[in-house]
């Protein structure tokens, strides 16, 4: 295969950080986070509940204004750009919510939900049009026979069949970008690889570029095989790099944790595999971070004195394809290792 | 050979949907469980796995029904007894103390105004027949049942369900459920909803209570991953019927029903090479309208003429080992072949 250069990423950013202000005292949700998102490819991210994926997504989105940093879509900060440019940013970038009960207005049609964009900008002329085109969007997200579900109301749907409408809702408009926030992690196992497959038609045809959050390693792993897996901890990446480097060969404690907890739908490698035993299951609050490295509560590498005095850096490893913050690895494995298995 | 310690014999449960009408949502269940062992009810969502689960104990809301078939426990003194045939009295005498099961969902469902110590008490107390145990042996048992499930049961007895996350409230849930010794504890989705580090947590949870008492284990899960990592045996559910079952091993390296062979290649590894994944087509039929023959027909790529007229029968393929070793129901079981494409080596 010849050697692919690395376009331009569409969606960028940097240092972006978001603190809520509440009445426990600041939170700071997502401290200092830079991401890119290139075309045809997907970035996944992953970590626990409440590690910050979604709020890191909708600042991506443009949904919310970073308390710091930028997001940029094709070189031009979101958060200033004039409003022809948000207009085609927006169109351009879909987000798709954790939520679908959330997400769908309860009085709209399916027809009506799916094609509300292509009816604002006038891109459907005729009634008959638009059906067509919703029936369409449908099939693509394996709600057949479309025309059953055209005319029905959210409540008239289960969990999965709503995800995949908003879904649906964000292909219209011919996304260059698409921010799917653990769409498929309430779907069976089915229905799910039928999206995934989709979703990397989108990917691989189109171009359509990824940011991919779930937390289900194997799923990661299989959506984002080229491309690339962030792990976030705290508000903060803990590891970064190529998909087939972190799932393989992981480096950071926490990763490694969330790796060996996988579930693996094999019974002699789930029988034979060891797993990661954290030293505790809490999860720190994020309005009383631990001092140092903010996994070291619970990290099996934990040294005194190391880890819980500063805070390490999240460094290159492995040339420039890796980054890792962690400092015991770093200090045990040297900062740059020649080429992992 | 040993002996069973739950066998479930042409099992079907209706459920009624208006005055004259009703669907069936499980059909014909048989197996064997034998004590100690662990099995998995596997299927999509709406195949009746909760149903069945539920039917095990005579747990169905008002609508269902069990409509024929037996269930028939080994009980602790030795006697069998078929719990169809129980009155109301006898089986709450039969239930936590033979068996007991964790509901879909429960994490979400504790009284929010009662202590976890008064869920305890409330549930030792009503259950546990002549002689009444005294507060201070409550709150031992308690303590026991909770530093079983590795919780701090100090901190634990005086919480309020809300103070709780979703993994420790799981955990509460078993040790309840553990509380009077069944031989046969049923789990219908334990770590569905829960994190990542959570899941395992539970699982190994399992594992370990496992081993240390030796229940037998029915757990009910979607999560194909859940059922290679817990189960000995694993049933296939699909449409209310079991349409395959056999050893972990079996089902997962040799699976003999399109169904399964469908489910299993839809399943991301995360070790590995990477797999080509397919899905199957279509979706599942509706209970009311269920198609002719082979239920599995208009999904099936193996289908031929027979499969539209013939309801295939659950059949024997390799005898080996307990509950009728590796079965499918299948007219072209002999025929299906499960190879999975490798689209990258990692
Ligand atoms: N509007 C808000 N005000 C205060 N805190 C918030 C707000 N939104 C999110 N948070 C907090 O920020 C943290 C990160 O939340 P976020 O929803 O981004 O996590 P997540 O990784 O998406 O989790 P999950 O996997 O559960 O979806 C959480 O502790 C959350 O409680
Ligand atoms: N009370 C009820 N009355 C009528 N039909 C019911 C009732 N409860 C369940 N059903 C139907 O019975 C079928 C089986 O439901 P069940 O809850 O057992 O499925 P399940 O396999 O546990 O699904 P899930 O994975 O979504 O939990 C479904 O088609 C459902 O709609
Ligand atoms: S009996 Fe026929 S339709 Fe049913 S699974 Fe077998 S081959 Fe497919
Ligand atoms: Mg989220
Ligand atoms: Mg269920």
């Amino acid at each position: 295969m010849p050697e692919q250069t690395e376009s331009a990423p569409l969606l960028e950013l940097s240092k972006c950080e978001q603190i809520f202000r509440t009445k426990r005292g600041d939170v700071r949700a997502v401290a200092g986070v830079d991401l890119e998102v290139r075309p045809g490819k997907v970035l996944c991210l992953v970590g626990e509940s409440g590690c910050g994926k979604t709020t890191t997504a909708r600042a991506a989105a443009g949904l919310t204004r970073p308390t710091a940093g930028w997001v940029r879509y094709k070189g031009e900060d979101v958060n200033t750009m004039d409003s022809a440019s948000r207009q085609a940013f927006r169109e351009a970038v879909q987000y798709i919510h954790q939520d679908p009960y959330a997400s769908l207005n309860p009085v709209r049609t399916v027809y009506s939900t799916v094609t509300a964009g292509l009816r604002r900008h006038k891109l459907v002329k005729t009634r008959t049009e638009a059906r067509a085109k919703a029936a369409e969007l449908l099939e693509l997200v394996d709600l057949t026979p479309a025309e059953s579900y055209l005319d029905k109301y959210p409540h008239q749907l289960s969990g999965g069949q709503r995800q995949r409408v908003a879904i649906a809702r964000a292909l219209a408009m011919g996304p260059q970008v698409l921010i799917a926030d653990e769409s498929t992690s309430m779907l069976d196992v089915s229905i799910r690889v039928s999206l995934l497959n989709t979703l990397g038609r989108l990917r691989d045809d189109l171009d359509v570029g990824f940011l991919f959050i779930t937390h289900d390693l194997a799923v990661a792993k299989y959506f984002a095989w080229d491309g690339e897996i962030a792990v976030m901890y705290l508000g903060e990446i803990v590891e970064q790099g190529p998909t087939p480097q972190i799932i393989n060969d992981p480096q950071h404690p926490y990763t490694k944790a969330l790796i060996s907890a996988v579930c693996e739908p094999d019974p002699r490698l789930a029988r034979e595999k060891k797993t990661v035993r954290l030293r505790s299951s809490e999860i720190p609050s994020l309005t009383a971070l631990p001092s140092g490295c903010t996994f070291h509560p619970r990290c099996p590498l934990f040294e005194p004195g190391l880890c819980d005095a500063s805070a390490p850096p999240l460094s290159l490893i492995n040339g420039d394809a890796r980054r890792l913050a962690c400092h015991v690895v770093a200090r045990d494995h040297g900062p740059a290792r020649a080429g992992a298995n | 050979m040993r002996e069973p310690i739950l066998s479930v014999r042409d099992l079907s449960i209706v459920y009624r949907t208006g005055r004259r009408t009703s669907v069936t949502a499980a059909q014909d269940v048989s197996f064997d469980l034998y004590p100690g062992q662990s099995m998995a009810l596997v299927g999509e969502s709406g195949c009746g796995k909760t149903t069945l689960g539920l039917g095990l104990l005579r747990l169905l809301p008002r609508l269902g029904q069990v409509s024929k078939g037996e269930i028939v426990y080994r009980l602790k003194d030795g006697m069998s007894v078929d719990i169809t045939g129980l009155a109301k009295e006898e089986l709450r005498r039969f239930r936590w103390h033979e068996a007991a099961m964790v509901f879909q969902g429960a994490m979400n469902s504790f009284n929010p105004v009662l202590r976890i110590g008064e869920h305890f008490t409330d549930t030792l107390r009503s259950h546990e027949g002549e002689k009444r145990r005294t507060r201070a042996e409550i709150t031992a048992r308690a303590t026991e049942l909770l530093s079983m499930v590795r919780l701090e049961p100090e901190r634990v007895l005086k919480s309020f369900p809300h103070e709780l996350s979703g993994g420790m409230k799981q955990r509460i849930l078993i040790a309840l459920a553990l509380a009077l010794e069944p031989q046969v504890l049923v789990l219908d989705e334990p770590t569905t909803a829960l994190d990542i580090l959570t899941q395992r947590s539970i699982v190994e949870q399992l594992h370990e209570l496992r081993e240390r008492l030796g229940f037998a284990m029915i757990f009910i899960t979607h999560d194909l991953g859940l059922a290679a990592e817990l189960a000995d045996r694993v049933a296939t559910m699909y449409a209310g019927r079991i349409i395959e079952k056999g050893s972990a091993e079996d089902v997962f390296y040799e699976p003999r029903h399109p169904y399964t062979v469908g489910l299993i290649k839809a399943v991301p590894p995360v070790i590995g090479d990477l797999p080509e994944l397919s899905s199957i087509a279509g979706s599942p039929p509706s209970l009311a309208d269920l198609p002719s023959g082979c239920s599995f027909h208009p999904r099936c790529e193996w289908a031929v003429d027979a499969c539209r007229e013939t309801v295939p029968s659950l059949t024997v393929l390799t005898p080996r080992g307990e509950d009728g070793g590796h079965a499918a129901a299948c007219l072209r079981a002999g025929d299906i072949e499960y190879t999975r494409k490798v689209v990258a080596r990692a």
